[in-house]
């Protein structure tokens, strides 16, 4: 299901790649239309990942690529400078033989001039880096925001991402979605990153450099992807058992796309008669304590995250397994085989019981 | 050119006194200690979520402090004693100075049970409890210490076990009590007359 | 100064007299002789010994980790044993293993090095080793605790930083965190005290002549080690009282809910924790500083910067703490100062490098196994930096920071850099140390493989981290790029393994069977090498005095001595 290759644009011909976008994207709008016509989705389902730093796909991963291209060059000449001295020294004055026994070679102390000589050049590295990492700090952590630049929320659990949209009011868990910006329709997405319990950390290499989330602590961040896919993160810090299990998406759309989302995440869920009895199983084994879900009287727990569009998403258990019957059946039936140490804990449900709630589940999209 | 700095037989090569530069250490060391906890105090002021608050409970510390403050000075007059040789004048001096060093603790003890008694402010209670029990709690510990070194002090002097030679020991127990002392004037600086304000 | 060296081995490996009533040579005078012993030497081989026993127990544990990771979704571990291997890991490596290492080679040398009898305080001495041992062992024997033998124990698992609020009893009920605090806060006095012990030492029972100019690098080294040890083990211990208040006595200090700050605990924890990584290196310069020269027939190039150099590395270290909170989202103001404190950090420590290479030009360097060493570790070190410059550019940072990168750049301190450091100073040190020789053959296999398996388990751990694998997951998925190179890091830590285990058989077999050294098998020229191997008990039989930096140069030098040139 992973996807190994992704399409890479090039940094130095983003303009003139604009052609070849509107062509694929068509086509893959097309594709997408013809496949999944009752809903037309038309997402781009590129799964990115490969997530290289030095690939960037959002403006301020641009910026850090940048300044580590700097920095990586001035420690490649410094290494093949020192390392050529190291070499030249080991092999032109590396002892030959007994005859070099004979005597001791002169006595040298030192040299306040060579001192100087080799303590000025890294000095004025050091001014000039110092100089460049301001400048750059400054155009990440105060960057110029447009008025239409989209806000997500997100809350960090152990293990799973809690997403709020304040400007839509829709909540979702563990997948973000966020439009796609180009130059002449910059369209940021702003984060605010908080925690629930521990500290956590947020990063998708190819979006921007990583943030914690740390509890009483309001942090920030912004991404601007101009290239639309699913992006693959993870959480940064220890934060318990499933820590490597509390993986990120951020799913970039283009405009009209991410919009269409949008709406159907606002539409709250219409009972459907068929899956009453799961809905009914779902309050009655204590679902609803943990879980929200819109329009379910009983289901207003927060403690789990946000169920009422649970099967519009690709993975479950923040990524853990695909969002299939057979993993969903396994998670119902035992949370802990697929992510043990995870906090939702088994709830002994029996098989008919887990069959009903896994058909109403399936109803949330 | 010969830049000769030998020592000669005829110069002398003096070494600095072992037991100086180890208290000087120690009193180093510890001070590096007592930072960080008046870093955390100083830091959480105001931060505290619930009371009670600094400027409600505490009252500052003049009986502790005149206690405290001087036994610095009651312990200098006794190795003053010990230097001219009036063995009972040193006696004398130096329990004072474990009398005071006592009475500080009394006071210390008796400011803590209004505290946690009548004002309800234990090391759990709110940011400020933690902070504040922790900190001065540790400058108790270090008086606790030192009294303990002081009365050890007395009684080898009182069974005749310490000499002329042992000046620099006896020195020592001073240094680190002057620094015992030392940290309760930060203390009461940051614990009671910042402190108070908040 | 030559004696005959049978006599002197008798002399030098005889015990202690026996007390009366007790038979010479059994295995009850022995551990006696252990457990009372307050000789700086033997304090000094038992720091070592210790160091090895927690680096393999630690080595054992990095094994497992790698084998977990190895290919995706593995079984080897399960998470709750996995965030416990790699915590004891770092814990033990960093604590047990090789602040054991730096005080037993103080320990062993300093005393030895400045024409001294003894440490300052030799029982404080012993207190000092007892206490830090007991505190490792109080540390592993959370492993047996808990559920026991057969589960993983109640071993730590909140990372060798054990990072709040993760530590408070809301997330970690039990008591692995306990077994961490405590066990550090016992073995913190033990170093602390060791290191007032080693400063006094080095302050006030240097020989005549010896000004604090004229000795050896090592010991100036080791001098502004303890005075590290000294100012900043404190904050550590202070942090981990207040955690220990908070988890038993319900205080408040990083508590979120109570208006608490996590992010206190890491400012805490880093102002120990960076000084903490130069404690461990600069007895490493020390070691390259001495030899280095011998090596290569000079004297080091311009000892007065390299004094001042490592003396700035020390204050400046104390400043630089917060560009391991670099991602915490501190305003840029301070980003920027920590960021500018790492980039000046950076120059002295390459001053230094460029002294070793001024020492090295020019010379007759004899490429011997400590020489080996110590040119992998130039090599080594100066990777390492660099890569240390990409981190502390704290824009790139927020790339790299927590992720394989990280881990990569550390391992490239710590092993590239002071392990490496530590065998030259083995191979060095030995001979005068046991009187033998550690076998050659053995020391170029050890040398080969451990650099081969150095090189194979690190190198792919930067691209790990450029291609996004952060730090501390216990298991990874298919897909993301990680599993080739995590594979040829495991295989490279095997290869380790086997480097490590080729050292340990060399230095068990030498002891018995190695090539009798003499007083000076390096022909070098600081006080050690004028003494017998090993030294009597006593050290010296009478105190030397000095008149230059390489009194045993004046010694064999009469119409050349350097304290006509100094």
């Amino acid at each position: 299901m992973l996807n190994h290759q992704y399409t890479r644009y090039s940094l130095a011909t983003r303009g003139s790649g604009r052609g070849w976008q509107l062509l694929g994207f068509t086509f893959a709008a097309l594709a997408g239309f013809l496949s999944w016509a009752p809903v037309a989705r038309a997402q781009d389902s590129t799964i990115r990942a490969i997530q290289n730093i030095f690939d960037p796909l959002s403006a301020p991963a641009e910026t850090l690529y940048q300044i580590s291209l700097l920095v990586m060059a001035v420690c490649a000449v410094i290494f093949l400078v020192v390392g050529g001295l190291l070499t030249y020294a080991i092999i032109r004055y590396r002892r030959r033989g007994p005859e070099d026994d004979h005597e001791e070679p002169p006595q040298v102390y030192g040299s306040a001039a060579i001192e100087l000589a080799w303590t000025v050049p890294p000095i004025l590295i050091v001014v000039m880096l110092v100089l460049v990492t301001a400048r750059t700090i400054g155009e990440i952590q105060h960057p110029k925001m447009p008025e239409t630049a989209e806000q997500v929320r997100i809350i960090g659990h152990r293990y799973w991402w809690e997403v709020r949209y304040p400007k839509h009011d829709v909540v979702t868990a563990n997948e973000i979605h966020v439009p796609l910006s180009s130059r002449t329709n910059r369209l940021p997405t702003q984060m605010v990153l908080e925690s629930a319990d521990v500290i956590h950390g947020f990063w998708v290499p190819q979006l921007n450099g990583k943030t914690m989330l740390v509890p009483n602590y309001r942090n920030t961040m912004w991404i601007e992807p101009y290239a639309t896919g699913i992006y693959l993160g993870n959480c940064t810090v220890l934060c318990g058992q499933q820590h490597a299990n509390m993986l990120i998406r951020v799913i970039v759309d283009k405009p009209e796309v991410y919009r269409k989302w949008l709406e159907s995440q606002k539409q709250a869920p219409v009972s459907d008669p068929q899956v009453a009895e799961g809905q009914q199983q779902f309050i009655s084994n204590s679902c609803g304590t943990c879980h929200h879900i819109e329009n379910a009287r009983g289901a207003t727990g927060v403690f789990g995250p946000d169920l009422t569009h649970f099967s519009s998403r690709a993975t479950l258990g923040s990524g853990v397994a695909p969002n299939d019957d057979q993993h969903l059946r396994s998670w119902l039936v035992n949370p802990q085989d697929l992510k043990p140490g995870c906090l939702m804990p088994n709830m002994q449900l029996s098989s008919n019981q887990v069959d009903s709630i896994l058909a109403y589940l399936r109803t949330l999209k | 050119m010969s830049t000769d700095t030998y020592a000669t037989p005829e110069t002398e090569w003096k070494l600095p006194s072992p037991r100086k530069v180890g208290i000087t250490l120690v009193i180093l060391t510890e001070s590096s200690l007592f930072t960080i906890f008046v870093v955390a105090y100083l830091f959480y002021l105001g931060k505290s979520l619930n009371p009670p608050y600094p400027r409600e409970v505490l009252e500052f510390p003049w009986l502790g402090s005149f206690f405290l403050f001087s036994s610095s000075a009651t312990v200098v007059v006794a190795e003053q004693r010990l230097k001219k040789g009036d063995r009972g004048g040193f006696h004398l001096w130096w329990l004072i100075t474990i009398l005071l060093g006592a009475g500080f603790l009394v006071y210390t003890g008796s400011e803590w049970y209004h505290l946690i008694y009548h004002d309800g402010l234990t090391l759990s209670t709110n940011l400020f409890g933690s902070t504040f029990y922790s900190l001065v709690g540790l400058h108790a510990s270090h008086v606790v210490v030192g009294l303990v070194l002081l009365s050890l002090i007395l009684v080898a002097s009182l069974t005749g076990n310490i000499q002329h030679r042992h000046h620099e020991h006896i020195e020592m127990i001073s240094w680190y009590w002057h620094f015992v002392d030392g940290i309760w004037a930060v203390v009461v600086t940051v614990v009671y007359i910042i402190g108070m304000q908040s | 100064m030559a004696n005959s060296t049978d006599t002197l081995k008798e002399i030098g490996t005889e015990l202690a007299p026996a007390p009366p009533g007790h038979e010479h040579g059994t295995l009850t005078a022995w551990i006696q002789d252990l457990i009372f012993t307050v000789d700086h030497k033997k304090l000094g081989f038992m720091y070592i010994g210790m160091g090895w026993l927690f680096f393999i127990a630690g080595g054992i544990l990095a094994s497992l980790i790698r084998l977990q990771l190895a290919v995706p979704n593995n079984h080897v571990l399960d998470p709750e044993a996995f965030n416990g291997a790699f915590t004891m890991h770092g814990t033990a490596m960093i604590f047990f293993f090789a602040m054991a290492m730096v005080f037993g080679l103080a320990n062993y040398v300093v005393p030895l090095q400045i024409g001294a009898r003894d440490m300052a305080f030799p029982r404080l001495n012993a207190f000092s080793f007892w206490t830090t041992f007991f505190g490792g062992c109080f540390l592993f024997t959370s492993y047996v605790a808990g559920p026991g033998l057969y589960g993983t124990g109640a071993a730590p698992d909140a990372s060798w930083f054990a990072l709040a609020p993760l530590t408070s009893r809301a997330f970690s009920p039990g008591n692995n965190i306990d077994y961490w605090s405590l066990g550090l806060l016992i073995s913190g006095v033990g170093t602390i005290t060791g290191g007032v012990n080693v400063m006094v030492t080095i302050f006030c029972y240097r020989c005549k002549g010896m000004t604090l100019y004229r000795m050896p690098l090592f010991t100036w080294m080791v001098l502004v080690t303890m005075f590290l040890v000294v100012m900043f083990f404190p904050p550590l211990s202070a942090a981990q009282i207040m955690l220990v208040l908070e988890r038993f006595f319900g205080a408040k200090f990083f508590e979120a809910q109570a208006g608490g700050s996590p992010v206190l605990w890491q400012h805490f924890f880093w102002i120990f924790g960076h000084p903490e990584v130069y404690i461990l290196v600069l007895p490493a310069f020390g070691v390259i500083s001495e030899v280095i020269p011998v090596f290569s027939r000079k004297p080091i190039f311009g000892y007065p910067m390299m004094v001042a150099a490592s003396v700035m590395i020390g204050f400046i270290s104390a400043g630089v703490w917060a560009h391991h909170m670099f991602t915490i989202g501190m305003d840029s103001f301070s980003v920027t100062f920590f960021a500018f404190a790492t980039f000046v950090i950076a120059i002295p420590t390459g001053i230094k490098i460029f002294n070793w290479l001024g020492t090295m030009y020019g010379g007759k360097l004899r490429m011997e196994i400590p020489m080996l060493f110590c040119i992998a570790f130039l090599f080594q070190f100066l990777i390492a930096g660099l890569t240390g410059i990409m981190l502390g550019c704290a824009p790139f940072d927020w790339q790299l920071n927590d992720s394989y990168f990280v881990i990569a750049h550390f391992h490239y301190v710590i092993v590239g850099g002071i392990v490496f450091g530590v065998f030259a100073g083995f191979y060095y040190w030995f001979p005068k140390a046991t009187g033998r020789l550690l076998n050659t053959r053995l020391g170029l296999w050890h040398f080969w493989v451990f650099t081969i398996g150095f090189h194979l388990t690190f190198d792919p751990q930067h691209f790990l981290g450029i291609l996004g694998m952060p730090r501390r997951i216990y298991t990874y998925q298919e897909g993301r790029g990680w599993e080739f190179l995590n594979m040829l890091s495991t295989i490279g830590a095997i290869i380790q393994g086997i480097g490590a285990i080729i050292f340990i058989i060399n230095m068990i077999w030498s002891a018995r069977k190695g090539k009798i050294a003499g007083d000076d098998p390096w022909d070098a020229w600081t006080l050690e090498w004028t003494t017998t191997s090993p030294p009597p008990e006593y050290n010296f039989e009478e105190i030397p005095e000095v008149r230059s930096r390489r009194p045993l140069w004046d010694l064999k030098h009469p119409e050349d001595p350097d304290w006509k040139f100094e």
